[in-house]
């Protein structure tokens, strides 16, 4: 099998690291085709446009009054300008479209752009959340099949579309849990969490009402059984379980997790962010789970555009299903698609917990996910759970003799490689070995999560990498291992190829900058 | 398939290096009771490229577009004209499939447009500082109810009945689980807002004032003297906006004493899509800052002095926090916020006060015509570029029948108020730079035979 180059240097030599070179001074402060870019507030003015419009109709004018007469300070670029900016600054920005992206949870895998295409037919992107019902069938039917999607994937009955995002799908889970329990007359006021569930499930338990407890995790890196079951009782409305976890392991007392908390009258929210591990393979309703968001960004393939938006749809079993927020979709027996809404929410929809969004939720990521789930068939996802976790496992397995690998004993992996830096000499950190990938031309896997490792490293390959790119991933982290090890001091201060070498964190966050002002403006504060 | 690129030959391998014999024994964790013998039933195998577009195509076509016919609908989603530019910027795969920055070194594009973001929206919202982007208005609004309980320690809300409807219904469904109390109402047909009215119900328990601006009736009204009395009980002022172009023309929240401004900034470079994803805007004044919600981008300097970006303050967020996070926001709506900037950057100040002017004037027009109806009359004194008809029936049935002639009506306040009979002779019509004077005829003529 030969190696693939992707963008890779070839030769031995271009591995090495010159920190000579860092004394080479340009005039202008780039390097070459890595341009220092002004802020638009350096270079734009207030009186420059890249829009042409139509001269406005000659009428008075009805503004009540509170016409904005001091000036905005916005300044502008003519559209030459305003595409060189961004592209300039795009080229200083790692993605999954530049290389191989590791984040352990993530989820970083190829976006088709049969996705983008499609959600910008005009059918899709331009229509209004309010236009009647009957002006927008088709899309309500795309709501519809994603929402078939999901409840068949994950063997649950009931869908809620609207979550903005995974946070806010964990929010709407545990809103239908309350419901149902206040529902029944039976106020709990405390969710448990383990140690290997996601940092925002006690943030979204606190932020709905909640006291947080933690469960702590066993030596295998899961969920200590034991210890849940006897923290059951009356005061405990559920827990918030991530399967698979944050450690890149499947729970294997899933079922017996959540025969225990029904039996004590509580609920089972699952965050799904890792449902790409297990999707076609495993049922999560089989498991006895009553709700659990799907991060369609993760496991389906939408762009993550820097941060967001995501997309986190909530399954729900029966027992939830007539809690779920508003609005959703309905099929009626001739084939008409109706909205649940506010104006049309019948008898049968009154437990609803209300709304949590304005409208829909993300239509542009349905069409996305229903896009690439088509690509993929139930054949395809399958195979997608199989390649992702196939990837992961060699990942895990060609590390192991040079990274610590704290659950290599406990089996297998899922989708993501966990390891530490148990080992490393002295001083040198996680931090200095994920900097240290950055000069070899990767982004980093996530670092310093889960919790319970010290010093974790979690790495995820995906199912759309090939053989030869993680061949050539696992060469470039060995050998950064291998320098962590042996103490190279040159890892303190890498990256030292990227765009700007190793930021001030600590400076940003003790005298917080957050909007660009004049430079006398600075001056003058600074006296 | 062909995103997936193993070969059988590379599973092989692959498995041997593992030390296991198939890929079932990877999943050895999975009890086998509950794993699946083949493909789920009930869909469909994969299918090429061409079969899937078509598909697709066939569920766009079955949807009336905005840009297809006259369209007047508003009520917390404008339909403006986005640059070419916009689109394109957004689709350079390194800010298209970037993830959040949380690796500054190589993540300056997206830290530095957002640095942009946060400033352009500051300023024109007349606040100190912004965050960088929330999931959409109504959420944001939500959390600045939550955030000035945090800093009032009080947990009254007073929201003006001038408040967009599902952005009320958001707050409440989260007020039940928090007890937060909420001081709301529906709006009367009138053309006098609230204002005196919410004057009357501050007092020393209150947390804040939700005001929009301009309100879901397209009233403008001066908040000066709410802030003045919300301050004096050290209450917070919190004003929403869901049409930031309307900033262009009129005074910002800001600069009446807001202390907090949010918004929906989907009108800026996002475009309608049936209602997602969009943009939350969020600013407030300095001495707030550290009890913000959201992402922060702030500026910083790196081993050699250059100037650089990083997310920072990051300490109040939840995947740091956990149940001591300020808010429940995770990610932000990165891609959205780039593209808001690059169609701010692209107007530019003088733009942005053109295409405002362009947008009013144009509505004031429209009104004008409309409002000579008989059965018609316009409700507003003051208006942006959306105004609300009151029509002599309910208005309900008017845009469905009006929707199958292929003219988008505005919104019917009787779809927003179930529960108002008397609202729902409110027709909210939105006008923009994309309407055209024989849009607004063909609106005229088709109202002029409903109410004949």
């Amino acid at each position: 099998m030969s190696m693939l180059t992707e963008g890779r240097p070839t030769k031995q030599e271009d591995n090495i690291i010159t920190p000579d070179s860092d004394a080479l001074k340009t005039h202008t402060g780039n390097r070459a085709l890595m341009v220092d870019e002004p802020l638009i507030f350096e270079t734009g003015s207030p009186d420059r446009s890249g829009v042409d419009l139509p001269e406005a109709p000659a009428v008075e004018s009805r503004l009540g009054g509170l016409d904005r007469d001091e000036p905005i300070s916005i300044p502008g670029l003519s559209e030459a300008e305003a595409v060189r900016h961004y592209t300039r600054l795009s080229r200083q920005n790692y993605a999954i479209d530049v290389g191989l992206f590791p984040l352990g949870s993530c989820t970083m895998k190829h976006n088709p752009r049969l996705n983008e295409k499609m959600a910008r037919l005009k059918g899709f992107s331009d229509i209004h959340p309010l236009q009647p019902v009957d002006s927008v069938q088709g899309a309500l039917e795309t709501i519809y099949q994603l929402a078939e999607w999901l409840k068949k994937l994950t063997g649950m009955p009931a869908v809620a579309m609207s979550p903005k995002a995974g946070a806010h799908g964990e929010l709407c889970g545990i809103l239908a849990i309350r419901s149902a329990l206040e529902a029944r007359g039976d106020a709990r006021e405390v969710i448990l969490v383990p140690e290997s569930a996601h940092g925002t499930n006690p943030a979204t338990a606190a932020f709905a009402g909640y006291k947080v407890e933690d469960i702590p995790a066993n030596a295998a890196g899961r969920v200590d059984l034991d210890a849940l079951k006897a923290r059951l009782g009356p005061d405990v409305a559920g827990v918030m379980i991530t399967n698979p976890n944050t450690c890149g392991l499947f729970e294997p007392d899933m079922k017996a997790i959540s025969d225990a908390v029904h039996e004590a009258g509580g609920l089972v929210y699952c965050d799904g962010a890792n449902f790409n591990a297990i999707v076609g393979r495993v049922r999560p309703g089989d498991l006895g789970i009553d709700a659990m968001h799907i991060n369609l960004h993760k496991t389906f393939s939408t762009p993550h555009g820097g941060g967001g938006p995501g997309s986190g749809p909530v399954v729900f079993s029966e027992a939830l299903e007539p809690f779920a927020p508003l609005p959703f979709v309905e099929k009626t027996e001739e084939g008409h698609f109706h909205l649940v809404e506010e104006e049309t929410a019948e008898d049968h929809h009154e437990n609803s917990f209300g709304r949590m969004v304005a409208f829909h939720g993300q239509m542009g990521m349905f069409t996305r996910a229903l896009t690439y789930m088509l690509s993929h068939g139930a054949d395809g996802l399958k195979q997608v759970a199989e390649d992702a976790v196939l990837n992961a496992n060699y990942v895990l397995r060609s590390l192991e003799d040079v990274l610590d690998a704290p659950f290599a004993e406990s089996g297998p992996c899922m989708h993501e490689a966990l390891f530490s830096d148990n080992g490393f000499a002295n001083g040198l950190t996680t931090l200095d070995l994920a900097k240290g990938l950055i000069d070899e031309g990767y982004h980093p896997m996530t670092m310093y999560f889960p919790l319970v490792v010290h010093g974790a490293m979690l790495v995820e390959p995906t199912e759309t990498e090939s053989k030869a790119a993680i061949d050539q991933f696992i060469g470039a982290l060995r050998s950064v291992a291998e320098r962590a090890k042996a103490g190279d001091e040159l890892l303190k201060s890498a990256p030292h190829f990227a765009p700007r070498r190793r930021l001030d964190e600590t400076q940003a966050a003790r005298k917080p900058i957050l909007v660009w002002k004049e430079p006398e403006e600075y001056a003058e504060a600074a006296e | 398939m062909r995103y997936l690129p193993l070969t059988p030959e590379d599973r092989q391998d692959m498995l041997a290096t593992i030390g296991a014999a198939s890929v079932d024994d990877l999943f050895v964790d999975v009890p086998k009771e509950v794993q699946l013998d083949g493909p789920i039933r009930g869909l469909p195998m994969h299918a090429g490229e061409m079969a899937v577009e078509a598909y697709m195509k066939k569920l766009a076509k079955n949807n009336s577009a905005a840009g297809d016919m006259p369209f007047f609908l508003g009520a917390g989603a404008y339909r403006h004209h986005v640059p070419a530019s916009v689109d394109h910027i957004i689709q350079r795969g390194e800010f298209l499939t970037a993830y959040t920055p949380y690796q500054p070194e190589i993540a300056q594009g997206t830290l530095q447009t957002l640095f942009e973001f946060q400033t352009q929206v500051a300023r024109l919202f007349g606040v100190d500082v912004a965050n960088a982007s929330m999931y959409d208005g109504s959420t944001a609004c939500w959390e600045a109810i939550v955030m000035a309980r945090r800093i009032t320690k009080r947990g009254k809300a007073i929201l003006s009945s001038g408040l967009h409807p599902h952005y009320v219904s958001v707050a409440q469904t989260m007020a039940r689980f928090t007890k937060d109390q909420l001081v709301d109402g529906a709006p009367t047909l009138d053309a006098a807002t609230d204002g005196a009215a919410l004057l009357d119900q501050i007092d020393d328990d209150t947390s804040c004032v939700v005001v929009q601006y301009p309100d879901i009736l397209g009233r403008i009204s001066d908040m000066s003297e709410l802030a003045e009395k919300a301050h004096r009980h050290k209450a917070l002022l919190i004003a929403v906006v869901t049409e930031p172009v309307a900033l262009g023309a009129i005074k910002a929240p800001g600069d009446m004493g807001a202390d907090i401004v949010v918004g929906e900034g989907q009108s800026l470079g996002v475009g309608l899509q049936f209602g997602g994803p969009y943009v939350g805007l969020f600013g407030c004044k300095q001495k707030y800052v550290r009890q913000m919600p959201g992402r922060l981008c702030g500026e910083t300097v790196d081993a050699e002095g250059k100037r650089g970006f990083v997310l920072t303050l990051s300490t109040r967020e939840q995947h740091i926090r956990r149940e001591k996070a300020t808010s429940n926001i995770c990610t932000n709506s990165g891609l959205c916020a780039l593209a808001f900037t690059a169609h701010m950057t692209l107007l530019g100040e003088k733009g942005l006060r053109d295409l405002a002017m362009l947008n009013h004037k144009k509505a004031v027009e429209a009104a004008g015509r409309l409002a000579k109806i008989n059965g018609i009359s316009l409700l507003n004194d003051s208006f942006f570029n959306e105004f609300t008809l009151v029509l002599d029936k309910d208005t309900r049935p008017i845009v469905r029948k009006l929707a199958d002639q292929k003219i988008l009506a505005g919104v019917s306040l009787g779809r927003l108020y179930p529960d108002a009979n008397e609202l729902a002779h409110g027709l909210v019509v939105a006008v923009t730079e994309t309407t055209s004077d024989e849009d607004v005829e063909a609106l005229a003529t088709a109202l002029e035979g409903e109410l004949a």
